[in-house]
């Protein structure tokens, strides 16, 4: 097993791919934490207690969870917004990939090109990523690393990212309700909440509405 | 992908930046009758595209994208050059292959597509510039054609490589001084709309953008014709107006010139029987259904 542990960063200009490093991806009910592989059960809770210990956690749901391409996609939406109320976290969302022009507006969007900008100006230090397509994820994580002090989990439906902090596998709604589960017991154990207060937006088809 | 897809998600929707909540409420997917007339009133396929102010081929690329017939069941393959910078801002499927495969590219997604999806009529549209179509891709863009594969290529001719700096195409006209041919181009213009009819392909139209209605029925038809018949091919001049040493707006007075009379892309079209009877019948079939739609909407008093 490989020694190259994945911590939240400032790591270096260009960190290195962690599957370069050696790491590897979790088997079937397994998760890694820091490139250490783990059972799954075991990354619930650091997980739960690395959003409740965070002042701006916050969800990225990218095209495959923010489309309703099937019905159990829908599902895993409305599994995400509970999450997001329970915890509590913000919800940005990464929409799409395309380099947009003059800029994304920091505030309600991330893009994989530079996800460190809207990390760097809402001062994200713990995040979600769900239902973004594998190699834009990989992508992104390695720039969060390389450039920011945020704490990526990666709820991944695939096989995972060796470039995340932490990274769960073939992520479905049932996990994403087990996470849920384990903010709200945790809390009800004492755990309390760090996260800053904050109210999330909501886009209008003409920019965002104010409250 | 069908245009029962293009839904948000409930939970999620209100996050979603603006441009995404538009397309969904008042794109034109699924409309029989999309065209270039619904540009400014519906949200457009095309968000964004990072070409020059004023470049004709980003007008083509509005054009064709509200001309589409079913924008949900095309993909595109685009190749190198200027096209390939506005793809990521498209809201139709494509795929960028390397330079000068794209129709190699196309006929297999073509096959795959038509194995894979039976019942759905799934369009496969290349677009790519004249130095991936007629010089270093001409093998693979013929041979697709002589094999009549079911696919519309669609070439944005500027007349030379733009992308790079300006150096001589097959499709530059004769004589022609550019920033890296300097001692002018020594050969004809490749005629690749006879090409294109010798080689199989059913319908052929060489045309400049400056008019929506004749780009729309231009891809209209060879994307009708592509689904039934066989290969087809549109030519459209796409001036680089850098590279030809104009300012931002005379692109439309360029094509307008090229295309009067005596000009080199006067509007023309080959069509093959086959193909005549095809369109005449699309025609008379939307003819019928506008009629009937007509009849049907209540007279207000």
């Amino acid at each position: 097993m490989s020694n190259y542990e994945v911590k939240a960063g400032p790591e270096a200009f260009l960190p290195p791919a962690a599957a370069t490093m050696g790491n590897v991806l979790p088997d079937p009910g397994e998760a890694h934490i820091g490139g250490k592989l783990v059972p799954e059960d075991d990354a619930y809770d650091l997980a739960a207690r690395k959003i409740l210990a965070a002042k701006v956690p916050t969800i990225f749901p990218g095209p495959l969870v923010l489309w309703k391409w099937t019905d159990h996609v829908a599902e895993k939406a409305k599994a995400l917004r509970e999450l997001a109320v329970e915890a509590p976290m913000r919800l940005i969302p990464m929409a799409d990939y395309r380099p947009k022009y003059p800029k994304i507006i920091q505030e309600y969007e991330i893009n994989p090109n530079h996800p460190n900008l809207t990390i760097w100006h809402n001062k994200i230090d713990v995040c979600i990523f769900i239902g973004v397509h594998c190699h834009m994820a990989n992508l992104s994580l390695k720039i969060i690393r390389g450039g920011t002090s945020c704490y990526t989990i990666a709820m991944c439906a695939m096989a995972g990212h060796e470039d995340a902090c932490l990274s769960f596998r073939d992520a479905d709604l049932n996990m994403i309700q087990k996470l849920t589960a384990k903010i709200k017991k945790l809390k009800s154990e004492g755990v309390e909440s760090q996260a800053e207060p904050f109210t999330q937006f909501v886009m209008g088809p003409s920019g965002p509405l104010t409250p | 992908m069908s245009k029962e897809k293009i839904v948000l998600c409930e939970d999620l929707a209100d996050i979603m930046p603006p441009e995404y909540q538009e397309l969904v409420e008042t794109a034109t997917f699924g409309n029989q009758d999309r065209g270039w007339k619904d540009i400014g009133s519906s949200k457009e396929l095309i968000e964004q595209h990072s070409l020059c102010a004023g470049c004709p081929e980003s007008i083509a690329f509005r054009y064709i994208l509200a001309s589409l017939p079913a924008p949900e069941d095309t993909v595109f393959v685009g190749s190198t050059g200027c096209t390939s910078l506005v793809f990521p801002h498209v809201a139709v499927h494509n795929i960028h292959s390397l330079f000068g495969n794209q129709n190699a590219i196309a006929s297999g997604l073509k096959r795959t597509l038509k194995a894979r999806f039976p019942d759905v009529e799934k369009d496969v549209v290349v677009l790519a510039g004249d130095g991936a179509t007629v010089d270093i891709g001409l093998d693979m863009t013929m041979q697709s054609w002589f094999r009549q594969e079911k696919f519309t290529t669609i070439c944005f001719d500027n007349e030379l490589y733009a992308n790079t700096g300006g150096q001589e195409s097959g499709l530059m006209q004769k004589g022609f001084v550019a920033k890296m041919a300097p001692n002018g181009k020594n050969f004809e213009k490749v005629r690749l709309p006879e090409i294109a009819r010798e080689a199989g392909c059913a319908y052929v139209a060489l045309l400049t953008v400056s008019k929506p209605n004749r780009v729309e029925q231009a891809i209209k038809n060879a994307i009708y014709v592509a689904r039934e018949v066989g290969p087809t091919f549109v030519q459209l001049y796409t001036p680089c107006i850098l590279e030809i040493g104009k300012q931002s707006m005379e692109g439309l007075d360029e094509m307008k010139e090229s295309e009067s009379i005596g000009g080199r892309f006067v509007q023309k079209e080959y069509i093959t029987e086959e193909a005549q009877k095809l369109l005449d019948s699309i025609k008379e079939e939307t003819k019928a259904r506008k009629k009937a739609a007509k009849a049907k909407k209540p007279v207000n008093a």
